[in-house]
């Protein structure tokens, strides 16, 4: 049995269902992601987890209790916002405290772990500020080590990162993915942004209207999409309408890989090449964009615009306006079959 | 229920019986009061008559008091519309410090006592006052005329009483403006001019609304000032009913003048939000 | 953008307007002379002593001290909890309420004064200090409330469900998190309720007794009989006080956000 267990949960606010069907098993440790657009029910289910919403049906447990019978402040569960909700009047330190006063640990000990947590996440010397004394990125670190400081069975993070630029967020990633491999916290994220999903999951469960559409390492998510959704929301995809042909399936007449019935080819930009000989789909570059370590070109052919993303890597390519021939290894591509919902 | 609900009527128990007990009950008792009969020997006769509201609805003495409330609000709605909306758009475009001191300056009238500052007006419009004498000077009037007990004086004494309501509708309002909108037509080439009335005025219309509406209900049932600049010569509809319940004691007659110009007041008001939910929802919805 | 010199002259127009009458109030309290005028050749605080004559006056002030802090008070205590559960429950009837509770805004203070005056006189507690601060704590009410929602509405309900997370229960949640968070709220709705209270002057003509004179109504009540450089002494003192005040409150909580809420501009 999984550390936690999410068994055929349901969330309806009246008519409208926010999560059905969901099973989900976390093991002990784990990073687990939840990606998926907003209103997929991914935030719905950590407030499942966290207990500040009651699913509908089905039941949650953890480490084998039924969680449903607890109330929130007895769960015992780290939860970082996304909107931080520091306590805007108290210091950093108070708040990173608040938790183990709750569970009326010493003084003594308060202030130990206190400079702990906050030596982990570095501001070891900010302890004495006021939260709105602080950047963002620093906010975001009080409210992970106000989470992390209570030894919590599981971390839930709530679009942690969102609120922050770029540049931060890459770091605050790095970071979180040390600290929570340090501390061995099992963590549920729930994020819309794929890029963050596969830097630090160990698993992504991808999410679209309220179901499951795929559970499965970034790598395979990625590489093996489940359905056209995950294809489309997970990274940018190319797709062709194809036919059948005695020589195998055809993009408006090109054949490009082997097949017999009607289908949908999906295909990252990465994995399409230029060719130069044999079969292939005509096209002419219309832009081609200069992405610093990638370019990126748009190229129309009879079957559709078609994106193509090559690495910068001293090869020469294309320019606009040139005629080109398209080509892609059949396993790369992945098929759904055409008429079949996806 | 579910716990939630449960929960929030048990935090607004306490305000919403103090309410029902105190604000609720008398309102009913006194719409009660206005429909009681009444002898000069007797006093209030509990009997349930509206030949108080016939009174008051068939004699001229009150239709020409009740007009005269409803010129005098009109008037200094108006009034307050064309001088507080322009002068909220130019502490707009001050700079700090300038612009937090002037809006001190406007504010503080609000906290000062309304009797203190008809005091003033007082002073101001009396025969010996400096309007008056002002007014002879400049060759208007042939001798200084005193403006106390004038619809004038009133309506000048009630538009500094509430102006302030209006300035501050108004900020608001600008205040939820962006200010490159006007940016961006001066670089279409508009004019200062065409820039207020065609950008400024329209995203300022909801304040100027809403004011209009605090200023016009205060100003018809405004009692102090009327009372002290128009006194027992020129009545409005509140002292009037003030006059109904402290000198002549007859409670029934003026409980149904309240009743009138409360009703009165809340048609006219009911009636102007609607037409600025119907106008304005569109545009300035969310 | 600038203001132009046409504007600049209708501003400084604007604000005479509004100062005139207060300072001509002020300047004709220091006059010398026995009868209304404007001193000219020196200042005197002759009007300022005869107010130790007048007694009145200066129990009207107390009444009006006391009444305002027990009536904002009191409306402070109702509007706290009517306001999170309007700002934080979803219950049906919380927007007719809300509307319920800001309706005084809307009836005009005679209307209200009338209505208690018939209410006490029926209840037999017409003329008592009780009877007048209950009808000011219907008076202010919206004021503290409007304040006290405002504080409840702008607070994060994350903050909360935080803090239940990190294991607290609702009452010490409460008691360290959601009333430390709105009582920058509680103390502007008490000096605006405050403010309100002590300038009324309309519903307590009505329902004040030669007792509970609260000084607005005493100062409304010698205007009628006369006006003399002593009412302007009052009032000039009057107006000292209230900048006094005003002065305090912008200092510590800012005037623009207490009648305007936040400046976004």
């Amino acid at each position: 049995m999984p550390y936690l267990a999410l068994e055929n949960i349901r969330k309806a606010y009246g008519p409208a269902v926010a999560v059905d069907r969901l099973d989900l098993g976390v093991e002990k440790g784990e990073f687990i992601s939840l990606l998926g657009p907003s209103g997929c029910g991914k935030t719905t289910t950590l407030q499942m987890i966290a207990g500040f919403v009651e699913p509908t049906q089905g039941a949650i447990a953890l480490d084998g209790i039924d969680l449903s019978r607890l109330a929130p402040e007895k769960r015992g569960l780290g939860i970082v916002f996304q909107s931080y909700a520091l306590f805007p009047h108290m210091t950093v330190a108070a708040n990173v405290a608040f938790g183990l006063e709750m569970r009326r640990v010493g003084k003594a000990e308060i202030r130990q772990r206190v400079e702990q947590a906050l030596a982990m996440v570095g501001l070891a010397d900010k302890g004495g500020r006021y939260p709105r004394q602080m950047s963002g990125g620093q906010q975001q670190r009080v409210a992970l080590a106000r989470a992390l400081v209570i030894r919590p069975a599981i971390l839930l993070l709530d679009e942690p990162l969102s609120n922050l630029d770029a540049k931060q967020r890459e770091e605050m990633q790095l970071e979180l993915r040390q600290i929570q491999r340090q501390s061995g916290t099992t963590t549920v994220l729930v994020t819309h942004d794929q890029q963050e999903a596969l830097a630090l999951s160990d698993r992504i469960v991808v999410m679209n209207q309220g179901r499951v559409e795929q559970i499965g390492s970034p790598f395979d998510v990625y590489e093996r999409p489940g359905s056209a959704f995950v294809a489309t929301f997970l990274g940018r995809t190319n797709t062709f309408s194809a036919e059948p042909t005695p020589r195998g399936l055809a993009v408006a007449g090109h054949v490009m890989m082997p097949g017999e019935r009607p289908a949908t080819i999906s295909i990252r930009p990465e994995k399409v090449d230029f060719t130069t000989d044999g079969d292939g789909l005509p096209g002419r570059v219309l832009t081609r964009v200069f992405q610093g370590n990638h370019w990126l070109l748009h190229v129309e052919t009879p079957g559709g615009l078609c994106l193509v993303i090559r690495p910068n890597d001293g090869r020469p390519l294309p320019g606009e306006g040139e005629t080109v021939v398209l080509a892609f290894r059949a396993r790369d591509a992945s098929l759904s079959l055409a008429g079949s919902t996806p | 229920m579910n716990a939630q609900a449960r929960q929030g009527w048990l935090l607004v128990a306490p305000a919403t019986l103090l309410f029902v007990g105190i604000v609720a009950t008398p309102l009913a008792m006194t719409l009660l009061l206005s429909f009681n009969g009444w002898s000069s020997t007797q006093g209030i006769v509990p009997t349930l008559t509206v030949q108080n509201y016939a009174e008051i609805l068939s004699d001229s003495f009150f239709a020409e008091i009740f007009l005269r409330t409803l010129r005098i609000a009109l008037w200094v709605t108006l009034i307050c519309v064309l001088i507080g909306a322009p002068e909220a758009y130019i502490l707009r475009r001050m700079r700090e410090p300038w612009r937090s001191s002037f809006i001190l300056v406007v504010i503080g009238p609000l906290l000062v006592s309304v009797v203190a500052r008809t005091l003033g007006w007082a002073l101001l419009l009396g025969g010996n006052g400096l309007i008056p004498l002002a007014l002879h000077r400049l060759g208007l009037t042939s001798s200084p005329v005193s403006l106390m007990f004038t619809e004038t004086g009133v309506v000048i004494a009630l538009v500094h009483v509430l102006v302030p309501f209006m300035v501050l509708s108004v900020w608001a309002s600008l205040a939820r403006m962006d200010p490159a909108t006007e940016r961006a037509a001066q670089s279409l080439g508009a004019s200062q001019i065409t820039i207020f009335l065609r950008i400024v005025l329209p995203q300022a219309m909801p304040g100027i609304l809403s004011g209009g509406i605090i200023v016009f209900s205060l100003a018809a049932s405004a009692f102090a000032t009327p009372a002290i600049i128009g006194g027992r010569r020129l009545k409005v509809a509140s002292t009037l009913a003030y006059d109904e319940f402290l000198n002549t004691l007859n409670w029934p007659l003026g409980a149904a003048i309240a009743v009138l110009l409360l009703v009165g007041i809340v048609a006219i008001v009911v009636g102007w939000n609607r037409f600025i939910e119907r106008r304005y929802s569109q545009v300035f919805a969310s | 953008m600038r203001n132009g010199p046409l504007a600049l002259v209708f501003h400084a127009a604007f604000v005479v307007f509004l100062l005139a009458p207060m300072v001509l109030v002020c300047l004709v309290a220091f006059t010398p002379e026995g009868f209304l005028s404007i001193p000219t050749t020196r200042f005197s605080l002759r009007w300022f002593e005869r107010i130790a004559q007048y007694p009145d006056f200066i129990a009207a002030f107390r009444t009006s001290l006391f009444v305002a802090t027990a009536a904002s008070l009191i409306a402070v205590l109702f509007a706290v909890p009517a306001a999170l559960a309007i700002a934080r429950y979803r219950f049906t009837g919380r927007e007719a309420l809300n509307a319920f509770f800001m309706a005084p805004l809307m009836i005009p203070h005679l209307v209200l004064g009338i209505a208690f005056l018939r209410f006490y006189s029926l209840l037999g507690i017409s003329g008592t200090m009780a009877g007048l601060i209950i009808g000011h704590v219907v008076v202010v009410f919206p004021f503290a409330m409007r304040m006290v929602l405002a504080a409840a509405t702008g607070m994060d309900k994350r903050i909360e469900d935080a803090a239940t997370a990190l294991g607290a229960d609702r009452i010490t949640t409460y008691r360290r998190i959601v009333i430390p968070l709105i009582i920058p709220g509680m103390a502007s709705g008490f000096a605006l309720a405050f403010i309100q209270s002590f300038d009324e002057v309309t519903m307590t003509v009505f329902i004040a007794s030669a007792t509970t004179t609260t000084l607005p109504v005493r100062m409304f009540t010698y205007i009628q009989d006369s006006i003399d450089p002593l009412i302007c002494a009052v009032s000039a003192l009057l107006i000292l006080f209230t900048v006094l005040a005003m002065l305090v409150i912008d200092r510590f909580y800012g005037l623009q956000r207490l009648f305007i809420g936040e400046d976004k501009s």
